[in-house]
């Protein structure tokens, strides 16, 4: 009875808990966690005109931060590879949109900074860093595409004519509201690269704001809840994990605290160790071929929303019979083709491909020579053998697309697209034209002429990882057509194509022949015992 | 008819349990190949291999039970009658002669019966078992930094227990049919069964009376 009491005592107390939470003061429960309350900072209890005067006003106490930020590849838009390839947003040709060359003011709206137009952008000014776009936490923060990563202070028509209103945004409200970077942060462009919603990575998109268990088991929003940060643990503003360098294999042990680790922090090995697969130690031993990602990410694009998996601009600047620029849309309501950039194929619930991946990635870049005898033209590839001893077999998308080039000087084409002006593509649709600027901009040779080459680019796939439960099931792989038919260099057991033929032939006569043998002995039997009755 | 006791408990135990399990292990062994789709590949390849954790523990056993009590001199070649064994597989039995070789307790085998044995037990089983730990451990071979071993190549591996398993089938094949030939069609199979052999009525020729 004692102890009856004792314990519905206890529980009762533990009912109390939450209750007392949640009767405390929302305002006060936050500054437990933050020893600064910006609304009480005279630097920004002023109205902004612009950006960089709220830069200017959290530079007042975060002395050093553009100084780090200047560092970053965030800012940089350019990474010089171990090979010496010159990389990054500034300097390489993708198959979507392609450059973002003749094009800042638009692209660059997810460059954080403010007033990246062109060539004469000040990489050293401290006060053109965009501290808001990752720290603003009420949402209400807007970089309209055109603006070069200005915001918009005051209403205005843009573009001038066309009746488009932008709505100014609070920036005094929002500079004192800062906090820390979320995924919706990360997302505003990392969700959106490629022009659109889940249209670049296909493993990230909007479905990541805020997913369920199914869709990502770290991210779920009501489980662990697991913001970019997490795994892309940030020091000085270094955001650790980019694809330009990624660590295709990691035979690190789990980062524990107190130890100093100079390997990427975002793998899952920096977490999960080198035996993560407790109750089937079988699955351990897949972990020196495959990454963790080629089982634990069935499917990309599987939050509901599409991704692109082809882009043929060939086919651009088609007029509809109202002499309009014409779009095109599939049963989903997904546009598959528009005049400006032609036609698209989109994919949802995607299986990837797989590949070798050693962790470096190869690109074509302006400056490569590119023939046509050469399609489909690798606009980046992964590295990587079954027998260098540094690779594994990732999961990726290849994004398959057909873009301008020159086909007498042999490059891609730098194309200007986006602008309100007499050349860019989107508004005339004339090839000529848009590649000559493009092409001039990068001091590239162009011969008037534009012809068309097919594309493929390679995306790794590491992100939307599913419960233990969803991964890929053993025989997806151990079968032959399965996940990993094209993969070569390994033995895969089940997979038809690495017998050895003839050991089949020979085993399977021997065990018809002894079959055959036996029946017919058998059979000689029968008859001869019958014949001698 | 005299009867006489061949087979022992344990032998007939070890004898069913090890053809169930070596059924089984080829039925998933060949799932696991490629070959069809049964259990399913993971579940073919967990069933495979708790089997053969079976049967190597019942190799144990019966090793143990094989030379504590002296029953592995059954598997000692002897060039003794097989020629006579031989005629009468491929004439005798026809023609309704009688076998040339008698079972008894000392000498449970004919001479080919122990040679067919002993190339079952000295070179297929020990293929099929160093090649099947070999696949297990395939991640751990490195590791040993034994010659020979560290550098195999799992498509090696594969190899020589996929090629292992073919002559066991072919072996469970033959073997099954020759279980057949005794004085009547089921007559080994009762014995191996009961344990006991029947003596049928007809007098070995006196030149091979063991």
């Amino acid at each position: 009875m004692r102890t009856g009491r004792f314990i519905a005592a206890v529980m009762a107390s533990m009912l109390l808990v939450p209750t007392a939470h949640a009767a405390s003061d929302p305002a006060s429960e936050k500054l437990l966690k933050s020893t600064s309350d910006h609304t009480k900072f005279k630097a920004l209890q002023q109205e902004f005109n612009a950006g960089p005067e709220v830069t200017k006003a959290c530079l007042g106490c975060h002395t050093e931060a553009s100084k780090q930020l200047h560092k970053t590849q965030h800012w940089k838009w350019e990474y010089r590879t171990a090979e010496g390839q010159l990389l990054g947003k500034k300097n390489v040709i993708n198959n979507f949109c392609t450059s973002i060359r003749t094009n800042e003011a638009a692209c660059n709206v997810c460059h954080i900074g403010y007033g990246w137009k062109d060539d004469t952008f000040d990489f050293k000014s401290e006060v053109n860093v965009d501290c808001l776009v990752c720290h603003d936490t009420t949402g209400d923060y807007k970089k309209p595409a055109g603006l070069a990563g200005n915001v918009v202070t005051k209403e205005m028509e843009y573009p001038p004519g066309s009746g488009n209103i932008i709505k100014p945004i609070d920036l005094k409200k929002i500079a004192q509201a800062v906090g820390k970077t979320s995924r919706d942060n990360c997302g505003a462009c990392h969700f959106y690269g490629g022009g659109g919603d889940g249209v670049k990575h296909g493993d990230m998109d909007s479905s990541l704001a805020s997913p369920d268990k199914e869709l990502d088991v770290h991210m779920d929003a009501l489980g662990l809840n697991f913001g970019c940060a997490t795994c892309h643990m940030t020091e000085g503003h270094q955001v650790p994990g980019s694809r330009y360098a990624p660590t295709a294999q990691d035979k690190g042990d789990a980062h524990v605290r107190g130890k100093e680790y100079t390997t990427n922090p975002t793998t899952c090995q920096a977490c999960h160790g080198q035996a993560p697969h407790k109750k089937i130690a079988k699955l351990n031993d897949h972990t020196d071929k495959v990454a963790c990602q080629s089982c634990h990410i069935p499917k990309f694009a599987r939050g509901g929303i599409a991704t692109k998996m082809s882009w043929d601009w060939s086919t651009g600047g088609k007029m509809g019979p109202d002499g309009k620029p014409l779009i095109k849309k599939d049963a989903k309501g997904h546009v598959t083709y528009t005049a400006a950039k032609g036609d698209f194929v989109l994919g949802e619930n995607v299986v990837p491909d797989y590949q070798w991946f050693n962790g470096k990635v190869r690109y074509t870049l302006f400056s490569d020579k590119v023939e046509k005898s050469d399609q489909p033209v690798r606009i980046n590839h992964f590295e990587g053998s079954a027998g260098d001893g540094k690779s594994l077999i990732w999961p990726v998308k290849i994004m398959r697309g057909k873009q301008a080039f020159d086909p007498v000087n042999k490059r891609l084409a730098v194309v200007h697209t986006a602008g309100n002006d007499d050349t860019g593509y989107w508004t005339n649709f004339n090839w000529e034209k848009a590649v000559a600027v493009g092409m001039a901009s990068i001091g590239a040779p162009f011969s008037g002429q534009v012809d068309f080459v097919t594309t493929e680019s390679t995306w790794p796939i590491t992100h939307m990882v599913a419960p233990a439960k969803d991964s890929v099931p053993c025989h997806d792989c151990h079968a032959s057509n399965g996940r990993l038919e094209k993969v070569p260099g390994i033995y895969i057991p089940g997979r038809t194509s690495d017998h050895a033929a003839w050991l089949d032939t020979a085993g399977w006569a021997l065990a018809l022949l002894t079959l055959l043998g036996s029946l017919g002995h058998g059979l000689a039997r029968v008859i001869a015992y019958t014949r001698r009755k | 008819m005299a009867r006489i006791y061949i087979f022992k408990r344990f032998e007939r135990f070890w004898h069913w349990a090890q053809a169930a399990l070596i059924v089984f292990l080829l039925l998933t062994g060949f799932e696991i190949h490629g070959t069809y789709a049964l259990f399913g590949w993971e579940k073919a390849a967990n069933l495979h291999t708790t089997a053969a954790w079976t049967l190597i523990g019942l190799w144990l056993f019966a090793i143990f039970w094989h030379f504590t009590t002296g029953e592995w001199k059954q598997y000692i070649p002897t060039g003794k009658n097989v020629v006579a064994v031989m005629n009468y597989y491929s004439v005798g039995i026809f023609t309704g002669a009688p076998h040339p070789f008698r079972a008894t307790q000392l000498s449970k085998h004919n001479p080919l019966q122990r040679l067919a044995y002993l190339l079952v037990k000295l070179f297929i089983n020990p293929l099929i078992w160093v090649s099947g730990l070999a696949y297990l451990y395939y991640n751990d071979l490195a590791a040993t930094k034994i010659a020979g071993l560290a550098g195999l190549q799992l498509g090696s591996i594969a190899l020589v227990h996929t090629a292992a398993a073919f002559m066991m089938l072919a072996f469970l094949i033959g073997h099954i049919y020759l279980s057949t030939t005794g004085h009547t069609p089921l007559a080994h199979i009762k014995a191996m069964i009961t344990g006991w052999e029947e003596e049928y009525a007809n007098e070995p020729p006196a030149a091979v009376k063991q």
